[in-house]
């Protein structure tokens, strides 16, 4: 019997099968953020064993509230910084360089295909549009990463997702990730990996691949995996050209962690995307999915265009193509957070940034920011923001406050007219 | 080992996510003791209100997918500042489910029925619980009258539970 992705990625990394199911494997990553890693170092420190098991294989970031909000995010930031110094992890990305997690560590070239990596954040799912196993775990397992380099999973079942058809023109990843979360439901996944495939994948960049695999925890998944092809090496090839011979030398090596034909799945679900229409969430979880011309003329106080889900160059450059030359309804505060110090650079030089201003939005440095109400972009009791992030639960963006989770075409749409509406770029 | 026994709070709803459980705006606290005020704040339904519900309980019973949402470990600390070590439901979101076996804490699923039951026969009575951890068991009592129901716990849950956690059984093991 052959092997799905996840299987041959745990079988590479087996360490113990100590009961049942259970299998501990070996991590080749461990990704850190300010939130959930000071409990731990802190633990760790308690414990007398403030060490790690390799500096090099640890990346950590300060970008849930950064810049720092108070006292209390400010020594956040300051136990992992400590921390990073005291055990020489050189990986470590402060104010000015910092960016969201899941769009830097992505960005470095910190991904590959056949990795397992963990992460103190339930988005952690979306390095597997790399081909690579990658969790969200607690601040425990977290903990016992950092001290050890294993993880205790159950071994992976896998849905298979054939995502067939051609996109049609202003729709998106993000479209196509919110239809099929409104068709599994919040917990169609729990417990396992989804790999996507299909020519709708096949055709994504790895920009909306990991858009894609971002949300695949909204449907309760471990983590969503693509198959690596050209357009991984591609993106990856700056990183890994000492590494192989040539592209098509890596592609081989990177075949390994394509599935066999053989592979034995929990289920196999095949999704025509072909006549799919932009999506949006109406209610309080993100399974409820309806299209946008079902909630047209639905008013909004604030857009938000960012967060790992839709914070890429991509996302801003679709964003930016529906506001050029337009203004923002003066019903609604717009938001922009690029996610990463490079895709800012990039959204400058390309006259994004310009757009987004001139349109009224407001630019704010790379950072988590209103995604999770944790630092800036809080909305109050009762209002309601249309928004390119992952989560819509009540009071997720600020108590009281509604979400309404969207692509960034739709966003941006949402946001020059004042109530939620299909974006110019899709005709029908 | 943590205690497992004590009074039942019912959550009848499916889907209660982590934001609900602990909001993302107490994550700035560093201590799990400091999370003690602001547990289930966000959670609203009929039939519910965190400041008068919570004190005194040790154990919650609700529906399925229990603690779906984010991955932060704040949310079974929050269960356990406030004295609450076991959580009974239909389903849990896995991280969520991880992390309170991995705190030495339980997450024990019963199937539907049970869960059911336990909400017809006790949700609107002063119900206590007391865990049988050798014979999988819980007792239930309410109104002078008890009950039985047999649950079911893996082995490496167990282990986690009787280690007290991870870090103390990767510790010694790894």
């Amino acid at each position: 019997m052959g092997k799905t992705v996840a299987e041959k990625i745990f079988d590479a990394h087996f360490v113990d099968n100590p009961y049942g199911d259970i299998h501990v494997i070996k991590l080749d990553s461990v990704f850190c953020h300010e939130i959930t890693t000071p409990v731990a170092v802190n633990d760790l420190v308690n414990r007398g064993k403030d060490r790690v098991y390799d500096p090099a294989k640890i990346k950590a970031v300060i970008d849930h509230v950064t810049p720092a909000k108070d006292s209390k995010t400010a020594l956040q930031g300051k136990i992992i910084r400590d921390w990073a110094k005291r055990n020489d992890i050189k990986d470590f990305f402060d104010i000015g360089r910092n960016g969201v997690c899941h769009a830097i560590f992505p960005e470095k070239g910190f991904v590959r295909p056949g990795y397992t990596i963990i992460m103190g954040d339930s988005h952690t799912c979306t390095h597997g549009a790399f081909g690579a196993f990658a969790a969200g775990v607690g601040t425990t397992d977290l903990e016992v990463g950092i001290l050890k380099g294993v993880c205790a999973f159950h071994y992976p079942k896998t849905i298979k997702m054939e995502i067939t058809g051609i996109l049609p023109e202003g729709v998106s990843a993000k479209d196509v990730i919110l239809s099929i979360i409104g068709q599994l439901g919040v917990n169609g996944a729990t417990n396992k990996v989804i790999e996507f495939a299909g020519t709708v994948v096949e055709q994504m960049s790895m920009e909306a691949r990991m858009t894609l695999c971002n949300m695949a925890i909204e449907a309760g998944g471990t983590c969503g995996i693509c198959y690596p092809d050209m357009n991984t090496v591609d993106y990856l090839w700056p990183f890994i050209s000492d590494e192989y011979e040539s592209k098509e030398a890596a592609m081989t090596a990177f075949q390994e962690f394509c599935p066999d034909a053989d592979a034995a799945y929990d289920d196999v679900i095949t999704i025509d995307a072909g006549g799919l229409s932009p999506q949006v969430t109406y209610g309080y979880k993100p399974d409820t999915v309806k299209p946008v011309s079902e909630m047209d003329g639905t008013p909004v106080d604030q857009v938000y265009i960012g967060s790992c889900t839709n914070g890429r160059i991509e996302d801003l450059r679709v964003a930016a193509e529906v506001l050029k030359g337009e203004k923002i309804s003066d019903s609604v505060r717009g938001i922009v957070s690029p996610a990463t110090p490079a895709i800012f650079n990039m959204a400058l030089e390309e006259g994004i940034i310009k757009i987004f201003m001139d349109a009224g939005f407001c630019v704010t440095n790379p950072t988590c920011g209103a995604c999770l109400g944790m630092s800036n972009g809080v909305i109050a009791e009762g209002e309601v923001c249309a928004s390119t992030t992952n989560r819509n639960f009540f009071g997720r963006m600020g108590k009281g406050g509604m979400v309404h989770l969207m692509s960034p075409a739709t966003a941006a749409a949402t946001a020059i007219a004042g109530y939620i509406t299909n974006s110019k770029l899709y005709n029908a | 080992m943590k205690n497992f026994n004590g009074q039942v709070l019912f959550l009848d709803r499916a889907d209660i996510n982590t934001d609900e459980i602990i909001p993302a705006r107490y994550l700035t606290e560093i201590t799990k003791e400091a999370l003690k005020p602001y547990l289930l704040e966000d959670l609203k339904f009929d039939g519910f209100d965190p400041e008068k519900d919570i004190s005194g309980k040790s154990i919650i019973i609700t529906r399925s997918n229990f603690g779906c949402g984010s991955s932060r470990e704040h949310a079974p600390w929050a269960l356990e500042v406030n004295g609450i070590n076991l959580v009974i439901a239909e389903s849990y979101a896995r991280i969520f489910r991880q992390n309170m076996f991995n705190c030495g804490m339980m997450a024990v699923e019963l199937p539907a029925e049970d869960i059911d039951r336990l909400f017809a026969e006790f949700s609107d009575k002063s119900t206590n619980i007391e865990t049988d951890l050798k014979n999988n068991l819980f007792i239930i009592k309410a109104d002078g009258k008890e009950t039985e129901i047999s649950f079911t716990i893996s082995g490496f849950d167990r282990a986690l539970v009787e280690a007290g956690g991870w870090v103390d059984y990767a510790d010694k093991n790894y």
